[in-house]
């Protein structure tokens, strides 16, 4: 069974209460909106690109403080990649919090992205933290549609 | 093993009422431990839990007396139908009605008020019509009026719900006009809890002769439920917010409206005489059970009504409302927390918002401490758009809990505050 801190972590905490990149990017060059119908999570993710590196990355929304983590750790995370990149970085996080830590190979460095390794341990919390994720693919694949959990 | 032979105890009138007693005794799944603590069941609202006395009857009616009803000459049969028309019997004794022709097995209070809907809604509702629904509603009571009043023409007006989430008698009245022509209302909320003065609303309503269809869905395992003191026309109720199993729940419709009804669905078992040219139709209730029913869970909701009123809803309304007191006074007593919903008359739930916290967070660490509550829009978005909230955290009392589970709650939220606080 596992312990309820390894749900939420001190940097789930942190990021709940200060999320960062919490802000609307005025024109940005591809944006997409989530939305959870079975609890209500909603969250809007802005991106600028320079050729295919993510050079900004923003959210905005409302959640619980598995959502709004993810959202705020997934855009420090993100700044700076390619979008080649961003999809394997999406396929692992997914990997994670789906089949948990055990199911990504060893040389996979998640960063602080590692803190969502509980998830998986909560089914009914994984589309708390994936949503953002699905919504952020939504953008850089340039569909101009709200993704939903369901 | 055989379940037939165990001996169930049966709760009487004549015995105390104990909460802990009954939990122990009748519930055997609130025996267990979840995530290492005692469960605390406090989802009623969603669903209630079975009595042994439930289990057994479906158990025993598989067992021994399975067969299709009104079919057979042979002795299960006879059993089968004896079984499910006892039930029915059960119902109309439950729900105060005058007969039991006017009971319809549905497969709960979603499929009642769509069988009325779609069939007296239809006849009675024409383009330009109104019909009132009520700001508290559950979807099940409201998407259903929606779709009739698109297929019709016609326009779904709300009487709205004041701060408290209270319906004042003043705000229903002024919301009937003189194109109503059909009024459908919860009698609980089951957001909020908050209890509909129902017998008002059904006179307002029939002096300006409007018929009247209510959900009694959160009603039923809280209150004495009786239609013709309600003066309504139709009575929706679900088995398994009463304790009964999921899958069935009945209607109750005034004779003369039933028998003018057109049927529901058809098929089996709702025809009299079939040919190609022409069916004529089953007489009431059997016109709107078309194919074979969901017996055994008429046998269940039967054994359900029997339990709780043995026990006696007046002794299971005032043990939930001690309940209801305690947990209000302590729950709101802890910092950040809203209360949604403080109707004067209220039926076993607490409904809140945490301020430091998201309903959903507070769902997964109380579940942590085996506490079971229910955060989300509770099928009711308007009420939680009215209060200005995504989702609430709601706890829900049944027979079976006790002071120790809401101090089990508020020990639960307590860390709630302190992990996020």
């Amino acid at each position: 069974m596992s312990e309820l801190s390894d749900l939420y972590q001190e940097v789930i905490l942190d990021h709940n209460k200060r999320p960062r990149n919490f802000r609307t990017i005025e024109t940005p060059d591809r944006e997409a909106k989530g939305y959870n119908p079975l609890c209500g999570d909603k969250v809007a993710v802005y991106v600028n690109l320079e050729g295919d590196r993510i050079v900004d990355v923003s959210f905005q929304g409302a959640g619980c403080a598995i959502s709004t983590a993810s959202a705020s750790v997934m855009t420090e995370a993100l700044r700076g990649m390619t979008l080649a990149e961003a999809e394997a970085l999406f396929q692992s996080f997914h990997k994670l919090v789906t089949e948990g830590p055990l199911a990504l190979p060893d040389d996979i460095d998640l960063g602080k992205l590692a803190v969502f390794s509980g998830v998986h341990d909560y089914p009914a919390r994984v589309k708390c933290a994936s949503l953002v994720w699905h919504t952020v693919r939504a953008a850089l694949e340039n569909q101009n549609k709200t993704v939903t959990t369901e | 093993m055989t379940t037939s032979n165990r001996e169930i105890v049966r709760p009487s009138r004549s015995e105390p009422f104990d909460a802990a007693t009954l939990r122990a005794r009748d519930f055997p799944i609130l025996n267990q431990e979840i995530h290492g603590h005692r469960l605390v069941y406090l989802d009623n609202a969603a669903t209630s839990q079975k009595p042994r006395a439930v289990i057994e009857a479906i158990t025993r009616y598989y067992e021994h007396d399975n067969a299709n009803v009104h079919r057979g000459v042979h002795t299960l049969s006879e059993r089968a139908t004896h079984g499910y028309e006892t039930a029915r019997a059960r119902v109309q004794a439950f729900l105060g009605a005058p007969s039991v022709k006017e009971i319809i097995f549905t497969r709960g209070t979603s499929e009642a008020i769509n069988l009325v809907a779609s069939t007296f809604g239809h006849e009675r509702v024409d383009t330009g019509d109104e019909v009132l629904i009520t700001g508290l509603e559950h979807h099940s009571n409201i998407v259903p009026w929606q779709m009739l009043c698109r297929a019709r023409g016609a326009k779904l007006t709300v009487a709205p719900i004041d701060q408290r989430g209270v319906v004042t008698p003043e705000a229903f009245a002024a919301a009937l006009t003189e194109k109503t022509k059909l009024v459908a209302f919860s009698h609980v909320s089951n957001a909020l809890g908050t209890i509909n003065p129902a017998e008002q609303f059904t006179a307002l309503a029939r002096e300006r002769g409007i018929p009247v269809v209510i959900d009694g869905a959160q009603a039923a395992p809280h209150l004495k439920i009786d239609v013709a003191a309600l003066g309504c026309d139709f009575y929706a109720f679900s088995g398994h917010k009463v304790y009964g199993p999921t899958g069935i729940g009945a209607l109750w419709g005034k004779a003369e409206h039933l028998e003018s009804m057109p049927p529901y669905q058809g098929g089996g078992e709702m025809i009299r005489s079939v040919t190609f040219e022409e069916t004529i139709y089953n007489t009431i209730p059997h016109k709107f059970e078309a194919g074979t029913p969901n017996i055994a869970g008429a046998i269940g909701l039967g054994a359900a009504l029997e339990y709780v009123s043995a026990i006696g809803l007046d002794r299971i309304a005032a043990h939930e409302d001690e309940l209801l007191q305690q947990a209000t006074a302590a729950v709101g007593a802890l910092p950040g927390i809203e209360l949604k919903g403080t109707a004067p008359h209220k039926a076993g739930v607490l409904s809140f918002t945490l301020a430091a916290a998201h309903p959903h967070d507070i769902g997964t660490i109380l579940d942590q401490r085996g506490v079971a509550v229910r955060a989300g829009h509770h099928c009711a978005q308007p009420v939680m758009e009215f209060f200005g909230v995504p989702a609430t955290v709601r706890a829900s009392f049944g027979l079976y809990n006790t002071s120790e589970d809401i101090e089990a709650l508020v020990a639960g939220l307590q860390e709630v505050v302190k992990v996020f606080g």
